[in-house]
């Protein structure tokens, strides 16, 4: 009889042969939220209220008050976030199979282009090249999309939206069927504050990872931090949304295992 | 107008004076007791002796008459509540000697009596009257002296009356409180003195001023046959007149009530302003002497800065005035300020002045003044004293 | 001639600070009424319904005949026929702001008053009565020059009544609207010495901003109102520096009740304009309050700006109406507490804003300028409500007619 994996799992970890990197922004009243034209519904930003903090509202207890928009912070996107998922089976926080939340992850590092162009656009050929690189990306994994995005964050720079819209970097239609279709994808992990790319409202079709991948069935993950800190293969993402009933998202703590000693 | 019907069958006597005190941490009731116990030394009359009780203070809340009576274990078949201040004394005189000439009492005990803790004079202001909380004391908060700044601006202007005049009145009184051993000012106020004093208000100096004390003034109201049998000297009423809201009209005040009923007063009295050996006159700011001492008849106001000069008005002088030194010099204790002039008239006249005695002196005309409800003295009133039995 | 005011020294860090007493606070409930008169900047006495004569002080019958009375505006002009300078007063307030002036004026109107005099005016002169707000809140006769005399805003009894914005430091808390860029040039252009500017969100940029913040005197400064902290952190930053706090933010959206409202539009305003009001307040009220005596540099004021359909409600906006209603509700229990510390609590009222909100309301509309110039009148007068253009104060004069009426009209 083998040796039980998750043995080995537990050695490796209380021995720190497998780390766990925290992908995760702060929840705060200054991280960024989406902007969308103001005639729509607006995303709501984090927001605390002090309930007590051992006074005299409570004298021995500090408690906060927090609201927020489901897709605030680092956060996860289901299937029915999107219009193309709204009549998938188990579409919604609550309904995903617990199995989804943990997964391997493959890292693509885009963030020299990114750096050189904000509005890199991923293709399949761009994919296909990486694969002769790198290796064919397996079945059943997370895409992390490595921009070193989150850098950004606490600058104008990090949503990027001037007057022509925001410039971030993100796939287009054929990058994400082929992610979707031919490599069986969990879904798509990126560091800025939407799995499409900041002008991919003018792209055709538009808004294609929402639309694609939430229309398939997968997830996105949104507003993760270093990414830059994970090998290209063999980190595992344990990303566990909120049970909220009927959410199109939420709001979560993302951590990746990955093995060898930190440096 | 019905004419004033005779004070007969009223004999006025006693007169007191508790020894006033710049503060006190007592209450009105002690001072009023005080001033009862004083009473009774001079008389021997207890608690149950008295049929009648007149009240005035502004600083016995939330108690009136009422509260004192039962405070100080009387039971009257007759009282009253003057909260009438400066106009108080002559007023309590005037309702006290009906109740005693028709037989509703027959020994009415007349009493001031407030007290002057350290702030109660500005919570006092503060809540003195509905008028003066909503238009006077928001306007600057100078108490009474801002109000009679106003007046006394007029007043010096429209006819012709000096700081110099004031000055005279202001000086004739102190040297007046000198012989006075309950006075609280001891000290002599010169011209020069006076002259140079700190603005309070324009033209309002300190030496117009009154001092703010505590203390209390009491007399005796009765028949002249309890009196007898009590061994007191006694004065008559000869007459008297009170107004309240006079000349509302008139944009500053210029004159009070006495201006309207001073004819009445001398006709019922019989005599004439000449005829008095004193004036013992309401003198919260001397504006106000020279006011009465014009309303009252002894010249017009054109002529008040000659009238002024050409009297002296210490004891010894021509027209005594406010010979126990008035409030200016022996201190205000609030509604007993309005009483002193009742009190200080009736000992002159029963020869036994706190000071020194005007000569032979028989008749004494009392003038109060009261209560600074908004701009100006709303009450005053005015009695004729005259000597009537020395015992 | 007045003094021209100097720009307050800075503060002596050895000096203690004056607390801020206000003005003997007792009156009447008529004398109450007449405040709610003057807040407004009206000239007002009661008038007999039957004899038609005007009284002062204010009396619950009328003196001449003992008629009802009711409040009417009345000619302001006045003489004065005495003077007085007041060197020694026992109050709190008063012996802080000695020498102090009044005098006794005839109206026009009839009655005599006690007035507090501005320095150009004496006995013998004819006047302008203006009926202010003492730093209680109470009415206040206010004697003018008939005529502007140089600096007149500058005397300083006068300033006890007013929060005139020269050499004054003012947080405007929303700095990213047209309104909020108005008001905080206005303020500047009167005089005021800095206008820390709020943004809540530094890292977008809006439209103005380059333009508004290379304005001298401007300092931009981080502040959203949905977010506790940062008016802790901002309160904490320029509390003791800030002399007035002019409230800009704004959400309006359209909608009904039953149709068309919108639940998250509603809670948005009422957490900006409502719970954010109560948080500025929270974070603002206690330092403005310490500093309400405190000489020239003494802080003054607290302005809010809001519909005037708060007092109505409106078709179409019913949920922004009912934001306004609560934020008007929150700025009168907030008059209340700041009365006591000398604070002047101010509500610009506006009609429908000429903004992206109200794009397809028919004019006439509201615009920022005129925002701006009712902001800076309420703060110079120290007026307690003032409208800010037509629609405003036609809906108020028909809610203080008829308010039931007017609730309907407004609603159909």
């Amino acid at each position: 009889m083998s040796k039980p994996l998750l043995a080995d799992l537990a050695m490796a970890l209380a021995s720190g042969q497998v780390r766990v990197i925290d992908l995760t922004n702060t929840l705060s009243p200054d991280f960024p939220v989406i902007v969308l034209p103001p005639e729509f519904g607006q995303c709501a930003p984090f927001r605390m209220e002090k309930l007590s903090r051992y006074d005299e509202n409570g004298p021995a207890w500090y408690w906060n008050n927090i609201s927020m928009n489901e897709h605030t912070g680092t956060h996860f996107d289901a299937p029915a976030h999107w219009v193309t998922g709204k009549d998938l089976p188990s579409n919604t926080v609550d309904a995903i199979p617990a199995q989804d939340f943990v997964a391997p992850a493959v890292v693509i590092d885009i963030s020299a282009e990114a750096a050189a162009d904000a509005d890199f656009v991923l293709t399949r050929d761009f994919l296909e090249q990486w694969e002769t690189a790198y290796g064919t990306i397996p079945p059943g994994h997370w895409i992390a999309l490595r921009t070193d995005w989150y850098k950004r964050v606490g600058t104008a720079a990090y949503l990027n939206l001037l007057e022509d819209g925001a410039h971030s970097p993100g796939p287009d239609a054929g990058a994400v069927e082929f992610l979707v279709h031919d490599r069986n994808c969990v879904g798509l992990a990126v560091e800025t504050v939407g799995t499409d790319a900041g002008q991919a409202s003018r792209f055709n079709p538009p808004l294609p990872a929402h639309s694609i991948l939430h229309g398939n069935g997968r997830f996105g993950l949104q507003c993760l931090t270093n990414l830059d800190q994970l090998p290209t293969f063999g980190a595992i993402i344990v990303a566990c949304p909120l049970k909220i009933e009927g959410g199109s998202g939420s709001p979560l703590r993302v951590i990746a295992l990955v093995e060898g000693k930190a440096a | 107008m019905a004419r004033q019907k005779p004070y007969d069958g009223v004999a006025l006597c006693a007169p007191v004076t508790t020894p006033y005190v710049r503060f006190s941490d007592q209450t009105a009731h002690w001072w009023a007791g005080a001033a009862l116990a004083a009473l009774a030394r001079q008389t021997g009359l207890g608690p149950a002796d008295f049929d009648g009780f007149c009240f005035a203070s502004f600083s016995a809340g939330p108690d009136t008459v009422v509260g004192m009576v039962q405070h100080l274990g009387l039971s009257p078949r007759w009282m009253d509540h003057i909260p009438t201040g400066g106009a108080s004394g002559v007023m309590a005189l005037r309702r006290a000697a009906r109740a005693v000439q028709m037989g509703d009492a027959e020994v009415v005990a007349c009493v001031a009596a407030d007290t002057n803790q350290i702030d109660s004079f500005r919570q006092t202001l503060q809540g003195f009257s509905r008028f003066s909380q909503d238009a006077t004391y928001p306007y600057g908060f100078g108490g009474p002296n801002a109000t009679f700044a106003l007046i006394a601006d007029n007043f010096m202007r429209e006819y012709g009356v000096t700081r110099e005049d004031f000055a005279k009145l202001c000086v004739a009184q102190r040297t007046n409180a000198l012989s006075n051993p309950l006075a609280l000012m001891k000290k002599p106020l010169t011209h020069e003195q006076y002259m140079q004093a700190r603005p309070i208000a324009d033209p309002i100096h300190l030496f117009d001023c009154v001092m703010p004390c505590a203390g209390a003034e009491a007399f005796i109201v009765t028949t002249p046959e309890k009196a007898q049998e009590l061994g007191l000297s006694t004065a008559r009423l000869a007459a008297t007149i009170e107004r309240h809201n006079a000349f509302a009209d008139d944009p500053v005040q210029t004159r009070g009530g006495w201006a309207r009923d001073i004819d009445d007063l001398w006709a019922a009295a019989g005599c004439t302003p000449q005829d008095m050996d004193m004036v013992q006159l309401y003198d919260d700011y001397p504006v106000i002497v020279a006011m009465q001492l014009a309303d009252l008849g002894f010249c017009d106001k054109p002529a008040l800065s000659r009238f002024i000069t050409e009297n002296d008005f210490t004891i010894a002088g021509s027209l005594p005035l406010n010979t126990n030194g008035g409030q200016l010099s022996a201190g205000q204790a609030g509604a007993a300020g309005g009483f002193q002039n009742v009190t200080e008239g009736l000992r002159q006249i029963l020869r036994c002045p706190l000071g020194d005695q005007i000569p032979d002196a028989t008749r004494a005309l009392i003038s109060g003044f009261g209560l600074v409800n908004y701009d100006r003295g709303v009450c005053t009133g005015a009695a004729v004293l005259e000597q009537d039995v020395l015992r | 001639m007045t003094d021209p005011l100097t720009p307050p020294r800075r503060k002596d860090p050895l000096v203690t600070t004056h607390l801020g007493h206000v003005s003997p606070a007792l009156r009447s409930r008529a004398a109450t009424a007449m405040a709610a008169r003057a807040g407004q900047g009206r000239f007002v006495l009661q008038v007999c319904d039957d004899c038609a004569q005007a009284t002062y002080p204010p009396r619950d019958r009328c003196p001449f005949c003992w008629g009802a009375l009711h409040w009417q505006d009345q000619p302001n002009g006045a003489v004065i026929a005495a003077q007085t300078t007041i060197r020694s007063s026992i109050d709190l307030f008063f012996k802080d702001h000695l020498p102090w002036r009044i005098g006794t004026a005839r109206l026009d109107a009839g009655p005599m008053a006690t007035v507090h005099l501005h320095g150009d005016v004496g006995r013998g002169d004819r006047v302008r009565m203006e009926l202010k707000l003492d730093r209680a809140g109470n009415p206040a006769l206010f004697a003018m020059p008939e005529k502007e005399t140089p600096h007149m805003a500058d005397d300083p009894q006068l300033r006890v009544f007013t929060a005139d914005p020269k050499y004054r430091r003012i947080l405007v808390t929303d700095g990213r609207s047209a309104t909020g860029q108005a008001v905080a040039e206005a303020l500047l252009k009167a005089g005021a010495k800095t206008v820390f500017l709020g943004n809540a969100d530094p890292l977008m940029r809006y439209p103005g901003q380059d333009r508004i913040e290379a304005v001298d005197g401007i300092e931009p400064v981080r502040l959203s109102l949905t977010d506790t902290r940062s008016i802790e952190a901002l309160a904490g930053q320029l509390g003791g520096r800030v002399d007035i706090v002019v409230n800009t933010v704004g959400f309006t959206r359209q909608g009904g009740v039953g149709f068309g409202g919108n639940l998250n539009n509603l809670q948005s305003g009422l957490d900006l304009e409502v719970t954010g009001l109560m948080r500025l307040a929270q974070g603002f009220a206690p330092a403005l309050s310490a500093r309400s005596d405190d000489g020239d540099n003494a802080a003054a004021a607290l302005v809010d700006i809001a519909s005037i359909h708060g007092l109505t409600g409106r078709a179409g906006f019913a949920g922004s109406s009912a934001t306004a209603a609560a934020r008007l509700s929150l700025i009168a229990s907030l008059r209340g507490e700041m009365a006591q510390t000398g604070i002047r609590v101010i509500s610009v009222l506006t009609g429908p804003v000429d903004d992206g909100w109200h794009q397809n309301v028919p004019p006439p509309k509201t615009t920022a300028a005129q925002i701006a110039r009712a902001v800076v009148t309420a703060l110079q007068q120290g007026q307690e409500t003032i409208c800010a253009d037509e629609v405003a104060k036609d809906v108020l004069a028909r809610w203080q007619d008829d308010p039931i009426l007017t609730i309907r009209e407004e609603n159909k």
